[in-house]
Protein backbone atom coordinates (compact mmCIF):
# COMPACT_ATOMS: atom_id res chain seq x y z
CA UNK A 1 0.00 0.00 0.00
CA UNK A 2 0.82 3.66 -1.03
CA UNK A 3 2.23 5.62 2.53
CA UNK A 4 0.56 9.13 1.83
CA UNK A 5 2.30 11.31 3.93
CA UNK A 6 3.56 14.30 3.64
CA UNK A 7 4.50 17.54 5.41
CA UNK A 8 1.96 20.16 5.38
CA UNK A 9 3.93 22.50 3.44
CA UNK A 10 4.37 19.59 0.68
CA UNK A 11 0.76 18.72 0.69
CA UNK A 12 -0.48 22.32 -0.10
CA UNK A 13 2.42 23.10 -2.59
CA UNK A 14 1.54 19.52 -4.25
CA UNK A 15 -2.40 20.12 -4.37
CA UNK A 16 -3.10 23.72 -3.75
CA UNK A 17 -2.68 26.07 -6.67
CA UNK A 18 -4.01 29.33 -7.61
CA UNK A 19 -7.74 29.61 -8.75
CA UNK A 20 -8.71 26.60 -7.23
CA UNK A 21 -11.57 25.90 -4.93
CA UNK A 22 -10.86 25.03 -1.66
CA UNK A 23 -12.92 23.22 1.00
CA UNK A 24 -11.58 23.12 4.59
CA UNK A 25 -14.66 22.25 6.13
CA UNK A 26 -15.29 21.01 10.22
CA UNK A 27 -18.28 22.31 12.15
CA UNK A 28 -16.56 24.90 14.89
CA UNK A 29 -14.18 21.60 15.50
CA UNK A 30 -11.67 20.12 13.57
CA UNK A 31 -11.18 23.44 11.76
CA UNK A 32 -7.35 23.04 10.18
CA UNK A 33 -6.14 26.47 10.79
CA UNK A 34 -2.62 24.34 10.18
CA UNK A 35 -3.84 24.22 6.52
CA UNK A 36 -5.10 27.45 6.13
CA UNK A 37 -1.42 28.99 7.51
CA UNK A 38 0.25 27.22 5.14
CA UNK A 39 -1.87 28.47 2.20
CA UNK A 40 -1.44 31.59 3.26
CA UNK A 41 2.42 31.19 4.13
CA UNK A 42 2.81 29.74 0.12
CA UNK A 43 1.25 33.16 -0.91
CA UNK A 44 -1.66 31.55 -3.14
CA UNK A 45 -4.06 33.86 -4.74
CA UNK A 46 -7.35 34.11 -6.20
CA UNK A 47 -8.75 30.88 -4.65
CA UNK A 48 -12.59 30.22 -3.96
CA UNK A 49 -12.94 29.22 -0.35
CA UNK A 50 -15.91 27.05 0.40
CA UNK A 51 -16.96 26.46 4.28
CA UNK A 52 -20.28 26.42 5.69
CA UNK A 53 -19.29 28.33 8.34
CA UNK A 54 -15.76 30.37 7.00
CA UNK A 55 -14.70 31.19 11.08
CA UNK A 56 -11.58 32.61 11.87
CA UNK A 57 -9.64 30.76 9.39
CA UNK A 58 -11.49 32.04 6.29
CA UNK A 59 -11.20 35.61 7.88
CA UNK A 60 -7.76 35.21 8.41
CA UNK A 61 -7.74 33.70 5.11
CA UNK A 62 -9.13 36.31 3.25
CA UNK A 63 -6.89 39.44 5.15
CA UNK A 64 -4.15 38.20 4.11
CA UNK A 65 -5.23 38.12 0.06
CA UNK A 66 -5.68 34.53 -0.43
CA UNK A 67 -9.19 34.29 -1.74
CA UNK A 68 -11.37 35.91 -4.56
CA UNK A 69 -14.27 34.66 -3.47
CA UNK A 70 -16.50 32.85 -0.89
CA UNK A 71 -18.91 29.85 -0.84
CA UNK A 72 -20.66 30.06 2.44
CA UNK A 73 -23.81 29.39 4.50
CA UNK A 74 -23.32 31.28 8.09
CA UNK A 75 -20.66 34.49 7.97
CA UNK A 76 -20.17 34.96 11.77
CA UNK A 77 -17.52 34.40 15.01
CA UNK A 78 -19.41 31.15 16.20
CA UNK A 79 -20.65 32.20 19.95
CA UNK A 80 -18.69 35.34 20.13
CA UNK A 81 -20.11 37.84 17.08
CA UNK A 82 -18.92 39.20 13.70
CA UNK A 83 -16.09 38.45 11.23
CA UNK A 84 -15.02 41.45 10.71
CA UNK A 85 -12.10 41.02 7.99
CA UNK A 86 -14.68 39.25 5.75
CA UNK A 87 -16.95 41.97 6.61
CA UNK A 88 -14.31 44.65 5.69
CA UNK A 89 -13.69 42.98 2.21
CA UNK A 90 -17.67 42.62 1.52
CA UNK A 91 -18.43 46.26 2.95
CA UNK A 92 -15.52 48.18 1.85
CA UNK A 93 -13.21 45.73 -0.70
CA UNK A 94 -9.85 45.88 2.07
CA UNK A 95 -7.98 44.24 1.05
CA UNK A 96 -9.40 43.15 -1.96
CA UNK A 97 -12.93 42.97 -3.18
CA UNK A 98 -14.84 39.24 -2.49
CA UNK A 99 -17.00 37.98 -4.28
CA UNK A 100 -19.81 35.58 -1.92
CA UNK A 101 -22.05 32.89 -3.29
CA UNK A 102 -24.46 32.63 -0.50
CA UNK A 103 -26.80 29.49 0.37
CA UNK A 104 -28.58 27.69 3.88
CA UNK A 105 -26.50 25.27 6.11
CA UNK A 106 -29.05 22.47 4.55
CA UNK A 107 -28.26 24.24 0.90
CA UNK A 108 -24.52 23.68 1.55
CA UNK A 109 -24.98 20.03 3.03
CA UNK A 110 -27.03 18.72 -0.20
CA UNK A 111 -24.48 21.02 -2.67
CA UNK A 112 -21.55 18.50 -1.28
CA UNK A 113 -23.94 15.55 -0.90
CA UNK A 114 -25.12 16.07 -4.84
CA UNK A 115 -21.27 16.51 -5.74
CA UNK A 116 -20.39 13.22 -4.05
CA UNK A 117 -22.94 11.48 -5.57
CA UNK A 118 -22.74 12.79 -8.57
CA UNK A 119 -26.04 13.88 -9.19
CA UNK A 120 -27.08 16.80 -10.84
CA UNK A 121 -29.16 18.69 -8.18
CA UNK A 122 -30.08 18.17 -4.76
CA UNK A 123 -33.73 18.77 -3.43
CA UNK A 124 -34.63 20.36 -0.07
CA UNK A 125 -37.54 21.96 1.61
CA UNK A 126 -36.01 25.39 2.03
CA UNK A 127 -36.09 29.05 0.57
CA UNK A 128 -39.72 29.56 -0.28
CA UNK A 129 -40.87 32.88 0.50
CA UNK A 130 -36.77 33.36 1.45
CA UNK A 131 -35.08 36.64 -0.44
CA UNK A 132 -31.95 34.02 -0.99
CA UNK A 133 -32.96 32.87 -4.88
CA UNK A 134 -33.74 36.82 -5.90
CA UNK A 135 -29.79 36.89 -4.81
CA UNK A 136 -28.47 33.47 -5.85
CA UNK A 137 -29.27 32.53 -8.81
CA UNK A 138 -27.88 28.91 -8.43
CA UNK A 139 -30.86 28.35 -6.15
CA UNK A 140 -33.74 27.44 -8.21
CA UNK A 141 -37.36 25.79 -7.83
CA UNK A 142 -38.35 22.61 -9.66
CA UNK A 143 -41.95 20.61 -10.09
CA UNK A 144 -41.68 17.50 -8.73
CA UNK A 145 -41.85 14.88 -11.47
CA UNK A 146 -44.65 12.57 -9.02
CA UNK A 147 -46.97 15.44 -8.30
CA UNK A 148 -47.71 19.29 -8.28
CA UNK A 149 -45.30 19.86 -5.49
CA UNK A 150 -42.74 22.40 -6.01
CA UNK A 151 -39.54 22.12 -4.39
CA UNK A 152 -36.22 24.20 -4.71
CA UNK A 153 -32.87 22.45 -5.64
CA UNK A 154 -29.42 23.46 -5.31
CA UNK A 155 -26.45 22.45 -7.61
CA UNK A 156 -23.82 20.06 -6.98
CA UNK A 157 -20.39 21.33 -5.32
CA UNK A 158 -17.18 19.95 -6.19
CA UNK A 159 -14.36 21.48 -4.47
CA UNK A 160 -10.93 21.21 -6.44
CA UNK A 161 -9.49 20.29 -3.01
CA UNK A 162 -10.98 19.49 0.21
CA UNK A 163 -9.14 19.49 3.60
CA UNK A 164 -10.51 17.68 6.73
CA UNK A 165 -8.61 17.68 10.19
CA UNK A 166 -9.66 14.40 12.24
CA UNK A 167 -8.29 12.22 15.10
CA UNK A 168 -6.71 10.05 13.00
CA UNK A 169 -5.68 7.77 10.31
CA UNK A 170 -3.46 5.76 9.11
CA UNK A 171 -0.74 5.88 6.75
CA UNK A 172 -3.15 5.23 3.35
CA UNK A 173 -5.38 8.23 4.76
CA UNK A 174 -8.01 5.99 6.21
CA UNK A 175 -9.70 8.28 8.50
CA UNK A 176 -10.97 7.91 11.88
CA UNK A 177 -13.35 10.72 13.11
CA UNK A 178 -15.56 10.81 16.41
CA UNK A 179 -17.40 14.14 17.83
CA UNK A 180 -19.15 16.48 14.94
CA UNK A 181 -19.19 15.17 11.85
CA UNK A 182 -20.54 18.28 10.32
CA UNK A 183 -20.16 17.75 6.55
CA UNK A 184 -16.52 16.44 6.05
CA UNK A 185 -17.54 13.34 5.10
CA UNK A 186 -19.96 14.66 2.15
CA UNK A 187 -17.28 16.91 1.55
CA UNK A 188 -14.41 14.87 1.11
CA UNK A 189 -16.25 12.37 -1.40
CA UNK A 190 -17.32 15.44 -3.24
CA UNK A 191 -13.60 17.05 -3.66
CA UNK A 192 -11.23 15.89 -6.22
CA UNK A 193 -8.34 15.95 -3.99
CA UNK A 194 -8.21 15.49 -0.48
CA UNK A 195 -5.79 16.45 2.03
CA UNK A 196 -5.93 14.38 5.65
CA UNK A 197 -4.88 16.36 8.74
CA UNK A 198 -4.58 14.31 12.00
CA UNK A 199 -3.47 14.59 15.68
CA UNK A 200 -2.18 10.93 15.05
CA UNK A 201 -1.01 8.61 12.70
CA UNK A 202 -2.13 4.94 13.47
CA UNK A 203 -1.68 1.18 12.42
CA UNK A 204 -4.09 0.35 9.94
CA UNK A 205 -4.78 -2.05 12.64
CA UNK A 206 -6.39 0.30 14.68
CA UNK A 207 -8.31 1.69 11.84
CA UNK A 208 -9.28 -2.14 11.33
CA UNK A 209 -10.52 -2.75 14.95
CA UNK A 210 -13.27 -0.44 14.94
CA UNK A 211 -14.40 0.02 11.19
CA UNK A 212 -17.31 1.74 12.50
CA UNK A 213 -16.16 4.97 13.11
CA UNK A 214 -13.94 5.16 9.86
CA UNK A 215 -15.45 8.44 7.98
CA UNK A 216 -13.21 8.59 5.14
CA UNK A 217 -11.30 5.78 3.56
CA UNK A 218 -7.53 5.66 2.23
CA UNK A 219 -9.57 5.49 -1.77
CA UNK A 220 -10.40 8.84 -1.97
CA UNK A 221 -7.48 10.60 -0.19
CA UNK A 222 -4.31 11.97 -1.72
CA UNK A 223 -2.22 13.41 1.63
CA UNK A 224 -1.93 12.53 5.19
CA UNK A 225 -0.40 15.04 7.60
CA UNK A 226 0.30 14.75 11.05
CA UNK A 227 -0.01 18.21 12.23
CA UNK A 228 -0.95 17.66 16.02
CA UNK A 229 -2.73 20.51 17.56
CA UNK A 230 -3.30 21.51 14.10
CA UNK A 231 -7.14 22.23 14.49
CA UNK A 232 -6.04 25.43 17.32
CA UNK A 233 -7.86 27.80 18.02
CA UNK A 234 -10.51 25.34 17.07
CA UNK A 235 -10.81 21.51 19.03
CA UNK A 236 -10.67 18.01 18.77
CA UNK A 237 -12.88 16.00 20.48
CA UNK A 238 -10.95 14.27 23.08
CA UNK A 239 -7.98 15.96 22.59
CA UNK A 240 -8.33 19.60 23.23
CA UNK A 241 -10.79 22.49 23.76
CA UNK A 242 -11.47 25.37 21.65
CA UNK A 243 -9.07 28.31 22.69
CA UNK A 244 -11.76 30.66 23.59
CA UNK A 245 -10.05 33.52 24.94
CA UNK A 246 -8.36 33.31 21.34
CA UNK A 247 -11.59 33.55 19.85
CA UNK A 248 -12.60 36.81 21.99
CA UNK A 249 -9.00 38.05 21.16
CA UNK A 250 -9.65 37.84 17.22
CA UNK A 251 -12.58 39.81 17.70
CA UNK A 252 -10.97 42.95 18.94
CA UNK A 253 -8.08 42.57 17.00
CA UNK A 254 -9.56 42.26 13.78
CA UNK A 255 -11.33 45.02 13.76
CA UNK A 256 -8.38 46.73 12.46
CA UNK A 257 -6.84 46.08 9.56
CA UNK A 258 -3.11 46.62 10.77
CA UNK A 259 -3.59 44.88 13.97
CA UNK A 260 -4.81 42.31 11.51
CA UNK A 261 -1.31 41.91 9.32
CA UNK A 262 0.82 42.17 12.28
CA UNK A 263 -0.82 39.60 13.47
CA UNK A 264 0.00 37.48 10.62
CA UNK A 265 3.39 38.44 10.46
CA UNK A 266 3.70 37.16 13.89
CA UNK A 267 1.33 34.07 14.07
CA UNK A 268 1.66 32.94 10.37
CA UNK A 269 4.28 34.32 8.38
CA UNK A 270 6.09 33.96 11.40
CA UNK A 271 5.87 30.89 11.60
CA UNK A 272 7.77 27.99 9.39
CA UNK A 273 5.49 24.91 10.60
CA UNK A 274 2.77 23.42 12.54
CA UNK A 275 5.25 22.51 15.17
CA UNK A 276 6.51 25.70 15.18
CA UNK A 277 3.23 27.32 15.96
CA UNK A 278 2.54 24.80 18.50
CA UNK A 279 6.09 25.75 20.29
CA UNK A 280 5.03 28.92 20.35
CA UNK A 281 1.52 28.73 22.16
CA UNK A 282 3.13 27.08 24.54
CA UNK A 283 2.73 24.25 27.20
CA UNK A 284 0.63 26.30 29.47
CA UNK A 285 -1.28 27.20 26.94
CA UNK A 286 -1.99 23.04 25.94
CA UNK A 287 -2.54 22.33 29.34
CA UNK A 288 -5.15 24.99 29.43
CA UNK A 289 -7.04 23.59 26.44
CA UNK A 290 -6.31 19.80 27.61
CA UNK A 291 -9.94 17.87 28.28
CA UNK A 292 -10.98 15.61 31.32
CA UNK A 293 -11.38 11.83 30.10
CA UNK A 294 -15.00 10.40 29.57
CA UNK A 295 -14.32 7.07 27.62
CA UNK A 296 -16.59 4.75 26.05
CA UNK A 297 -16.80 0.98 27.05
CA UNK A 298 -15.37 -0.98 24.65
CA UNK A 299 -17.45 -2.73 22.14
CA UNK A 300 -17.08 -6.08 21.01
CA UNK A 301 -17.37 -6.62 17.12
CA UNK A 302 -16.86 -10.41 17.32
CA UNK A 303 -14.77 -12.62 15.79
CA UNK A 304 -16.10 -15.05 13.04
CA UNK A 305 -13.42 -17.11 11.53
CA UNK B 1 -43.62 53.57 39.66
CA UNK B 2 -44.21 52.00 42.84
CA UNK B 3 -41.10 51.54 45.42
CA UNK B 4 -42.75 47.89 45.08
CA UNK B 5 -42.14 47.85 41.49
CA UNK B 6 -38.45 48.88 41.49
CA UNK B 7 -37.65 46.34 44.06
CA UNK B 8 -39.12 43.73 41.71
CA UNK B 9 -37.54 44.96 38.70
CA UNK B 10 -34.19 44.82 40.75
CA UNK B 11 -34.27 40.93 41.42
CA UNK B 12 -34.11 39.84 38.15
CA UNK B 13 -32.86 41.28 34.83
CA UNK B 14 -34.57 41.92 31.33
CA UNK B 15 -32.96 38.53 29.95
CA UNK B 16 -33.99 36.71 32.78
CA UNK B 17 -37.49 37.25 32.40
CA UNK B 18 -36.97 36.33 28.81
CA UNK B 19 -35.18 32.84 29.84
CA UNK B 20 -37.99 31.85 32.39
CA UNK B 21 -41.19 33.13 29.80
CA UNK B 22 -39.33 30.99 26.80
CA UNK B 23 -38.64 28.02 29.09
CA UNK B 24 -42.46 28.53 29.95
CA UNK B 25 -43.38 28.45 26.47
CA UNK B 26 -41.72 24.60 26.55
CA UNK B 27 -43.99 22.93 28.86
CA UNK B 28 -44.32 19.29 28.05
CA UNK B 29 -42.21 19.87 24.71
CA UNK B 30 -40.67 16.25 23.63
CA UNK B 31 -37.96 17.65 20.92
CA UNK B 32 -36.56 21.37 20.73
CA UNK B 33 -33.98 22.99 18.00
CA UNK B 34 -31.80 24.94 19.96
CA UNK B 35 -29.56 28.19 19.33
CA UNK B 36 -26.56 29.61 21.53
CA UNK B 37 -27.26 32.34 23.97
CA UNK B 38 -30.53 33.23 25.06
CA UNK B 39 -32.11 30.05 23.69
CA UNK B 40 -29.96 27.47 24.67
CA UNK B 41 -30.44 28.42 28.13
CA UNK B 42 -34.07 29.12 28.27
CA UNK B 43 -34.21 24.97 26.75
CA UNK B 44 -32.38 23.56 29.54
CA UNK B 45 -34.27 25.46 32.12
CA UNK B 46 -37.10 23.95 30.55
CA UNK B 47 -35.56 20.27 31.01
CA UNK B 48 -34.60 21.18 34.60
CA UNK B 49 -38.65 22.44 35.01
CA UNK B 50 -41.71 22.42 32.71
CA UNK B 51 -40.12 19.83 30.30
CA UNK B 52 -37.97 17.57 32.02
CA UNK B 53 -38.46 14.74 28.75
CA UNK B 54 -37.37 17.49 26.48
CA UNK B 55 -34.69 16.27 23.91
CA UNK B 56 -32.20 19.39 22.96
CA UNK B 57 -30.99 19.51 19.27
CA UNK B 58 -28.48 21.58 17.90
CA UNK B 59 -27.60 22.10 14.36
CA UNK B 60 -24.21 20.92 14.16
CA UNK B 61 -25.67 17.44 14.93
CA UNK B 62 -26.38 16.88 18.24
CA UNK B 63 -29.72 15.04 19.43
CA UNK B 64 -30.50 14.95 22.85
CA UNK B 65 -27.63 17.07 24.43
CA UNK B 66 -26.96 17.40 28.26
CA UNK B 67 -24.44 19.91 28.35
CA UNK B 68 -22.26 20.18 31.62
CA UNK B 69 -20.92 23.39 31.12
CA UNK B 70 -22.75 27.03 29.56
CA UNK B 71 -22.01 26.04 25.90
CA UNK B 72 -19.97 28.47 24.15
CA UNK B 73 -21.38 27.76 20.53
CA UNK B 74 -23.76 25.32 19.17
CA UNK B 75 -20.62 23.17 18.46
CA UNK B 76 -19.37 23.06 21.86
CA UNK B 77 -17.47 19.76 22.60
CA UNK B 78 -19.73 19.68 26.21
CA UNK B 79 -23.02 19.11 24.20
CA UNK B 80 -21.30 16.18 22.44
CA UNK B 81 -19.56 14.34 25.57
CA UNK B 82 -23.02 12.90 27.28
CA UNK B 83 -25.64 13.35 24.32
CA UNK B 84 -28.22 10.92 23.19
CA UNK B 85 -26.93 10.82 19.45
CA UNK B 86 -24.53 12.83 17.11
CA UNK B 87 -24.74 12.65 13.67
CA UNK B 88 -24.12 14.25 10.27
CA UNK B 89 -25.34 17.67 9.28
CA UNK B 90 -26.94 15.71 6.44
CA UNK B 91 -28.79 13.47 8.91
CA UNK B 92 -29.47 16.25 11.07
CA UNK B 93 -30.95 18.66 8.78
CA UNK B 94 -32.43 15.33 6.52
CA UNK B 95 -33.89 12.83 8.93
CA UNK B 96 -34.58 14.90 12.22
CA UNK B 97 -35.67 18.64 10.63
CA UNK B 98 -37.16 17.95 7.38
CA UNK B 99 -38.31 14.58 8.68
CA UNK B 100 -40.62 16.49 10.75
CA UNK B 101 -39.15 15.59 14.13
CA UNK B 102 -38.46 18.87 15.86
CA UNK B 103 -41.36 20.37 17.97
CA UNK B 104 -40.13 23.89 18.51
CA UNK B 105 -37.29 25.86 17.20
CA UNK B 106 -36.40 28.93 19.22
CA UNK B 107 -34.78 31.69 16.80
CA UNK B 108 -33.97 35.45 16.74
CA UNK B 109 -32.81 37.99 13.90
CA UNK B 110 -31.61 41.26 13.44
CA UNK B 111 -35.10 42.45 12.11
CA UNK B 112 -38.37 41.27 12.57
CA UNK B 113 -41.78 42.35 10.83
CA UNK B 114 -45.50 42.29 11.98
CA UNK B 115 -45.75 38.63 10.11
CA UNK B 116 -42.32 36.89 11.74
CA UNK B 117 -40.52 37.01 8.72
CA UNK B 118 -36.98 37.57 10.36
CA UNK B 119 -33.19 39.18 8.40
CA UNK B 120 -30.69 37.66 9.39
CA UNK B 121 -28.55 38.71 6.55
CA UNK B 122 -27.83 42.19 5.90
CA UNK B 123 -28.84 46.28 6.91
CA UNK B 124 -28.94 47.84 3.65
CA UNK B 125 -29.14 46.66 0.22
CA UNK B 126 -27.83 42.96 -0.56
CA UNK B 127 -24.82 43.92 -3.02
CA UNK B 128 -23.88 46.87 -1.11
CA UNK B 129 -24.49 46.21 2.68
CA UNK B 130 -24.60 48.60 5.31
CA UNK B 131 -23.79 45.78 7.37
CA UNK B 132 -23.27 42.66 6.50
CA UNK B 133 -24.80 39.98 8.99
CA UNK B 134 -24.44 36.35 9.34
CA UNK B 135 -27.11 35.12 7.20
CA UNK B 136 -29.15 31.99 7.34
CA UNK B 137 -27.19 29.12 8.94
CA UNK B 138 -29.80 26.65 9.18
CA UNK B 139 -32.46 29.54 10.04
CA UNK B 140 -34.59 29.57 6.23
CA UNK B 141 -35.06 25.75 6.55
CA UNK B 142 -35.44 25.67 10.41
CA UNK B 143 -38.67 28.21 9.96
CA UNK B 144 -39.70 26.09 7.17
CA UNK B 145 -39.64 22.98 8.75
CA UNK B 146 -40.42 23.33 12.50
CA UNK B 147 -43.63 22.51 14.23
CA UNK B 148 -43.89 25.90 15.90
CA UNK B 149 -41.34 28.73 16.02
CA UNK B 150 -40.85 30.93 19.03
CA UNK B 151 -39.01 34.17 18.29
CA UNK B 152 -36.56 35.19 21.15
CA UNK B 153 -35.31 39.11 20.96
CA UNK B 154 -34.85 41.89 22.31
CA UNK B 155 -38.17 44.94 21.94
CA UNK B 156 -35.79 47.47 19.89
CA UNK B 157 -37.13 50.03 17.40
CA UNK B 158 -34.51 48.98 14.92
CA UNK B 159 -35.20 45.44 15.04
CA UNK B 160 -39.21 45.62 15.11
CA UNK B 161 -39.07 46.93 11.33
CA UNK B 162 -42.05 48.07 9.02
CA UNK B 163 -40.44 46.12 6.18
CA UNK B 164 -37.25 44.00 5.94
CA UNK B 165 -34.01 44.84 4.21
CA UNK B 166 -34.19 41.20 3.31
CA UNK B 167 -35.89 38.06 3.80
CA UNK B 168 -33.65 35.15 5.62
CA UNK B 169 -36.38 33.05 6.79
CA UNK B 170 -40.16 32.88 6.59
CA UNK B 171 -42.65 33.69 8.90
CA UNK B 172 -46.02 34.15 7.75
CA UNK B 173 -45.26 35.90 4.41
CA UNK B 174 -47.68 38.64 3.64
CA UNK B 175 -49.73 37.53 6.15
CA UNK B 176 -53.18 35.61 6.08
CA UNK B 177 -52.59 31.93 3.92
CA UNK B 178 -49.33 33.03 2.14
CA UNK B 179 -47.65 31.00 3.89
CA UNK B 180 -49.51 27.83 3.84
CA UNK B 181 -50.18 28.21 0.00
CA UNK B 182 -46.65 28.04 -0.35
CA UNK B 183 -46.98 24.21 1.23
CA UNK B 184 -44.63 24.72 4.29
CA UNK B 185 -44.48 21.70 6.78
CA UNK B 186 -44.18 23.74 9.80
CA UNK B 187 -46.95 25.86 11.16
CA UNK B 188 -44.61 29.11 11.18
CA UNK B 189 -43.91 31.36 14.32
CA UNK B 190 -46.21 31.37 17.41
CA UNK B 191 -44.56 33.85 20.01
CA UNK B 192 -42.21 36.45 20.02
CA UNK B 193 -40.48 36.65 23.56
CA UNK B 194 -39.25 40.11 24.33
CA UNK B 195 -37.95 41.65 27.14
CA UNK B 196 -40.67 44.24 27.68
CA UNK B 197 -43.64 41.63 26.41
CA UNK B 198 -44.92 38.97 24.69
CA UNK B 199 -46.50 38.96 21.48
CA UNK B 200 -48.58 35.99 19.31
CA UNK B 201 -50.08 36.11 16.17
CA UNK B 202 -53.88 36.36 14.93
CA UNK B 203 -55.05 32.91 14.34
CA UNK B 204 -56.86 34.51 10.71
CA UNK B 205 -54.25 37.51 9.51
CA UNK B 206 -51.44 35.96 11.36
CA UNK B 207 -50.64 39.07 12.05
CA UNK B 208 -48.33 40.30 15.55
CA UNK B 209 -50.40 40.61 18.40
CA UNK B 210 -49.91 42.04 22.04
CA UNK B 211 -50.89 39.68 24.67
CA UNK B 212 -49.04 40.12 27.87
CA UNK B 213 -46.69 42.92 29.24
CA UNK B 214 -43.48 42.11 31.59
CA UNK B 215 -44.35 43.61 35.31
CA UNK B 216 -43.70 47.22 35.28
CA UNK B 217 -43.62 47.61 31.50
CA UNK B 218 -46.30 50.10 30.02
CA UNK B 219 -48.38 50.06 26.42
CA UNK B 220 -46.03 53.53 25.38
CA UNK B 221 -43.24 51.85 26.00
CA UNK B 222 -44.15 48.36 24.09
CA UNK B 223 -45.30 51.02 21.07
CA UNK B 224 -42.19 53.01 21.50
CA UNK B 225 -40.28 49.90 20.22
CA UNK B 226 -42.27 48.79 17.37
CA UNK B 227 -41.90 50.33 13.65
CA UNK B 228 -45.71 49.91 13.07
CA UNK B 229 -48.72 50.12 14.78
CA UNK B 230 -48.92 46.79 16.61
CA UNK B 231 -52.29 45.30 17.65
CA UNK B 232 -53.24 44.62 20.82
CA UNK B 233 -55.17 41.48 22.32
CA UNK B 234 -58.41 41.78 23.61
CA UNK B 235 -57.25 41.45 26.86
CA UNK B 236 -53.62 42.14 27.49
CA UNK B 237 -52.32 40.41 30.99
CA UNK B 238 -49.12 40.79 32.91
CA UNK B 239 -46.28 38.04 32.74
CA UNK B 240 -45.82 36.00 35.68
CA UNK B 241 -42.38 37.59 36.72
CA UNK B 242 -39.53 34.86 37.73
CA UNK B 243 -39.90 32.75 40.62
CA UNK B 244 -37.10 32.40 43.09
CA UNK B 245 -36.81 28.19 41.52
CA UNK B 246 -35.91 29.36 38.56
CA UNK B 247 -33.79 32.14 39.18
CA UNK B 248 -31.51 29.90 41.59
CA UNK B 249 -31.69 27.32 38.30
CA UNK B 250 -30.06 30.27 35.51
CA UNK B 251 -27.95 31.67 38.73
CA UNK B 252 -26.39 28.50 39.29
CA UNK B 253 -26.96 25.96 36.73
CA UNK B 254 -27.07 27.49 33.59
CA UNK B 255 -25.14 30.92 33.70
CA UNK B 256 -23.34 31.61 36.54
CA UNK B 257 -21.24 33.92 35.50
CA UNK B 258 -24.30 35.95 33.83
CA UNK B 259 -22.47 36.00 30.75
CA UNK B 260 -26.26 35.98 28.75
CA UNK B 261 -28.62 36.39 31.45
CA UNK B 262 -27.23 39.70 33.52
CA UNK B 263 -27.92 41.47 29.62
CA UNK B 264 -30.47 44.21 30.76
CA UNK B 265 -31.52 44.76 27.51
CA UNK B 266 -29.42 44.29 23.63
Amino acid sequence: MVDKRLSLREAVAEYVHDGMSVAIEGFTSFICFAAGHEIIRQKRRDLTLIRMTPDLIYDQMVAAGVARKLVFSYLGNPGVGSLHCLRRAIEDGIPTPLEIEEYSHYGMVGRYTAGASRLPFFPLRSYAGSDMPRTNERIKFVKSPYGDETIAVVPPLNPDVAIIHAQRADRQGNTQLWGLLGVQKEAAFAADKVIIVVEEIVEEAVIRSDPNRTLIPGLIVDAVVHAPYGAHPSYVQGYYDRDNAFYLEWDVLSRDHQRTQAWLDEWVYGVADPAEYVRKLGTATMERLTPGSALAPAIDYGAYQ
Amino acid sequence: MTQENTQRRAAYTPSEMMIVTAARAMAGVRTAFVGVGLPNIACNLARYTVAPDIELIYESGIYGAQPARLPLSIGDPTLVTGATSVVSMADLFGLYLQGGLVEVALLGGAQIDRFGNLNTSVIGSYEAPRTRLPGSGGACEIATNAQRLFYIMYLKRRAFVERLDFVTSPGYLGGNNERQELGMPGSGPQLVITDKALFDFATETHEMRLISLHPGVTLEQVDAEIGWQVKRAETIVETPPPTSEELRYIHVDLDPSGMYSKNRGG
